[in-house]
């Protein structure tokens, strides 16, 4: 990884509900592309509800704020939550291929064992695994699975959901 | 079955009838466009519909003519355009109505949905190139879905901060056969603008400018857009705060007004620059902190704590963050400051009010006109308005001569005063003044253009000769780009590079004989009160009025791009 890779403005990650349409997904990539806001990764998959999609996006800027109100401008975007990495379950999905001689093969499993990551492919000099988790453990795992030789890695975008209340939530002004 | 253009739940049609149907639902009388085929089957029915149709001569000018009719009006201006090359002559007319908040909405005709996406001709990807220069677009392919997404279209469009909205139609969808029904309901789930301001922020906003000791009023398109004049001029005069009205919002509270000391900005006066920069409380509506006001951000009204108004809630924050956000329609939160300021007694800042005199006498706008000398541009908008008695809507190009215009003219109302402030699209004028004058016919619509945006849309003046639309359009005509040349002047050098215009070459008068219209020219001082004059009497067709000016005047005061507006380059002394 370069250093200018590893300098970027701060990360967010912002969970929008999206009008389940045609070309919804370019407007918003369009927004953020038209206001120089970079994006980190991207998840898009339907709700439970058919008509809306939600949209996990991971933006890097200084201007977390105005990068929510320009795509709250859009007008198929219909609800914006910004996620706390404190207070949500962040998780994404990584398909990794490593160069391994059938000698290495063990070695290479027990490192992906501690993940668990599971052995989805396997070639004749190749391993892949498949591992769902947090994006820093995911980056944990690539960097001890590196000294193998990564030959390919996919990663799904990051998706996220709000942690719910702990305790039963207790009504507003309930005591006096 | 009679061809009724009426609307009923029963009757089968097109989904061009449906499209016809619904603009004439949503009140439409006119609309600006050109056929092509694509678009061709909308052409039919409007053939015998009742809505006016203005047969521009680019598509570029048919969207600066509903912009002007919007402008003008203060409704939703149409224009339309056939698929591929229509649609994307329209982007700039889109683009400077996204930028200027000009409630338009444009119909284009996409090749059948069959087609779509296989290069067909005259495709071009129209939802796409235009989803970053509209508030909204829409591909439809389902004729039943028209009356609502014209619906749609309209509210989007003239609603909230108002913009263009564009509705593409493959032209399948124009041939199929469906039912007009009346529009269902918006849903829009998510568009719901704030219109009110919140009650303590309003509260807190009074507050700090009751307790402020030189305020000021921070004004722009806002104000024109919501209609919230009056509201404006009845809160400065209960507080007796002074206010700056910036390009887009000329004419928002009158220039005759005490209170009101014109235009800040680049070009704008010293009072209006300094009285900002010198605040202790800016409180802003319906303005956007562009940097043709502020100039460099970091140096602009640096002690100023501001109170931000928009609509927008987006351009709250953007370039300057605000001590009081609200986000709320210009006319509701005035109406809600004058509430909550109630019985309380005007701002005590009578010292205030001395400065910004003596500023105002120190520092005036100024020009030499020599009576054998050149004609100089600010006197012919003096003189305009002389002939005029400050009677008309004035409507102007981007360039020196917009500036002056701006600068000399006294507006006394809100939508007298059409240009293109955000986008600065050269060759707005023309269009933009047969666009008003068309929706305002009892209206003089005077255009002051350069010579250089004029022959960027002056084949538009051939439209208006066509269809009677009498519009008076005097070109400055200084030899060049004149913008152009003064920064090549003040920051280049002087080295003129690809900004002079061929004066010599154009003869305006043929020209605009030529085009159906009536030309006249004024190349001394005396002839320019009789030529304007003698443009006021003629009364049906298109005028040109060329004006040679000074090919060597230029704008001041000027605060260069990025600079601090503490450093107004005020100009030459007269007599200089
Ligand atoms: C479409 C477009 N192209 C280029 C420019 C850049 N530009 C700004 S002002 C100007 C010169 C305008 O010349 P003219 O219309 O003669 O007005 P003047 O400044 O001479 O009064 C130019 C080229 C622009 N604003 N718009
Ligand atoms: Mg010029």
């Amino acid at each position: 990884m370069t250093v200018s890779a590893l300098s970027h403005p701060p990360r967010h990650t912002l969970s929008l509900i999206v009008e389940n349409r045609p070309g919804v997904l370019a407007r918003v990539s369009s927004c953020l592309a038209r206001r120089g806001f970079n994006i980190h990764s991207l998840a898009v998959g339907p709700t439970i509800d058919p008509g809306l999609s939600r949209i996990t996006v991971v933006v890097e800027s200084e201007k977390i704020e105005q990068v929510k109100k320009q795509l709250h401008k859009l007008i198929n975007v219909i609800r914006i939550f910004e996620l706390e990495p404190s207070k949500a379950v962040e998780r994404e999905t990584m398909l990794i291929r490593v160069a391994t001689t059938p000698s290495a093969r063990t070695e290479a499993i027990e490192v992906a064992n501690i993940f668990k990551a599971n052995v989805v492919d396997v070639g004749y000099n190749s391993l892949t695994f498949e591992v769902t988790g947090r994006p820093a453990k995911l980056n944990d795992l690539i960097e001890l699975l590196r000294p193998f030789g990564v030959v390919e890695l996919v990663k799904s975008g990051r998706i996220a959901i709000g942690r719910a209340a702990k305790s039963k939530p207790a009504r507003i002004r309930a005591v006096g | 079955m009679s061809a009724s253009r009426k609307p009923t739940t029963m009757t089968t049609i097109t989904g061009s009838q449906s499209v016809i149907s619904s603009l004439e639902h949503e009140g439409v009388d006119l609309i600006f466009g050109i056929p092509g085929g694509a678009i061709l089957p909308a052409y039919d029915p409007l053939y015998s519909s009742p809505i006016r149709h203005i047969l521009a001569r680019h598509e570029q000018g048919a969207g600066h003519m509903a912009a002007g009719y919007a402008w003008a009006t203060g409704r939703v201006g149409v224009c339309v355009a056939t698929s591929g090359p229509g649609a994307t002559n329209l982007v700039t007319p889109l683009a400077d109505a996204l930028m200027d908040s000009v409630p338009m909405v444009a119909i284009t005709g996409q090749v059948p949905t069959h087609a779509v996406g296989n290069d067909a001709f005259q495709e071009a990807y129209t939802v796409g190139i235009t989803m970053p220069t509209t508030k909204h677009n829409y591909f439809v392919t389902d004729p039943d879905d028209i009356p609502t997404v014209i619906h749609q279209a309209f509210h989007l469009a003239s609603s909230g901060r108002p913009g263009p909205v564009l509705v593409d139609l493959p032209k399948d969808v124009l041939n199929q056969e469906t039912e007009w029904r009346p529009p269902q309901d918006l849903e829009l789930p998510g568009y719901k603008p704030t219109l009110d301001g919140h009650p303590r922020r309003v509260r807190e906003a009074v507050e700090m400018l009751a307790a402020s000791r030189r305020p000021v009023l921070y004004v722009g398109g806002g104000i024109i857009k919501s209609e919230a004049s009056e509201a404006l001029t009845r809160f400065a005069e209960i507080t007796n705060i002074p206010v700056v009205t910036t390009l887009m919002g000329r004419g928002a509270i009158p220039d005759s007004h005490p209170l009101c000391l014109g235009m800040p900005g680049m070009h704008g006066n010293y009072t209006a620059i300094t009285s900002m920069q010198k605040c202790d409380v800016l409180a802003a509506f319906g303005v956007r902190f562009d940097d043709r006001v502020t100039g460099d951000p970091d140096h602009f009204a640096v002690d100023a704590k501001i109170i931000h108004a928009d609509v927008d809630p987006a351009e709250i924050g953007k370039v300057r963050a605000a001590d009081i956000p609200i986000v709320a329609d210009a006319r509701r939160v005035l109406t809600q400051m004058i509430e909550a300021w109630g019985d309380r007694p005007p701002v005590a800042g009578q010292q205030w009010l001395e400065t910004i005199r003596e500023w105002q006498t120190k520092y005036p706008l100024s020009y030499d006109q020599q009576p054998d000398g050149p004609i100089k541009p600010q006197f012919v908008i003096d003189e305009l308005a002389r002939v005029t008695g400050g009677d008309a809507i004035l409507v102007a190009g981007v360039g020196q001569h917009q500036m002056w215009a701006s600068q000399f003219w006294n507006f006394d109302r809100p939508r007298r005063w059409i240009n293109s402030g955000g986008l600065g699209t050269m060759g707005f004028a023309v269009p933009a003044a047969i666009g008003a004058k068309a929706g305002m016919p009892d209206e003089l619509v005077y255009a002051v253009d350069g010579d250089g945006c004029f022959q960027m849309t002056f084949q538009e003046l051939i439209a208006a000769a066509a269809h009677q639309i009498p519009v008076k359009v005097a070109v400055f005509n200084n030899g060049a780009h004149g913008m152009v040349k003064q920064w090549q002047k003040l920051f280049y050098g002087g080295r003129l590079s690809a900004s002079l215009l061929n004066a010599e070459m154009v003869d305006y008068v043929k020209l605009a004989e030529g085009m159906g219209c009536i030309g006249l020219r004024a190349e001394s001082p005396e002839e320019v009160g009789p030529t304007l004059e003698k443009s006021l009497s003629i009364d049906d067709r298109p005028v040109v009025v060329e004006m040679v000016v000074d090919p060597d005047e230029m704008v001041f005061p000027m605060v260069p791009a990025g600079g601090s507006n503490d450093n107004v380059i005020l100009g030459p002394e007269p007599g200089d």
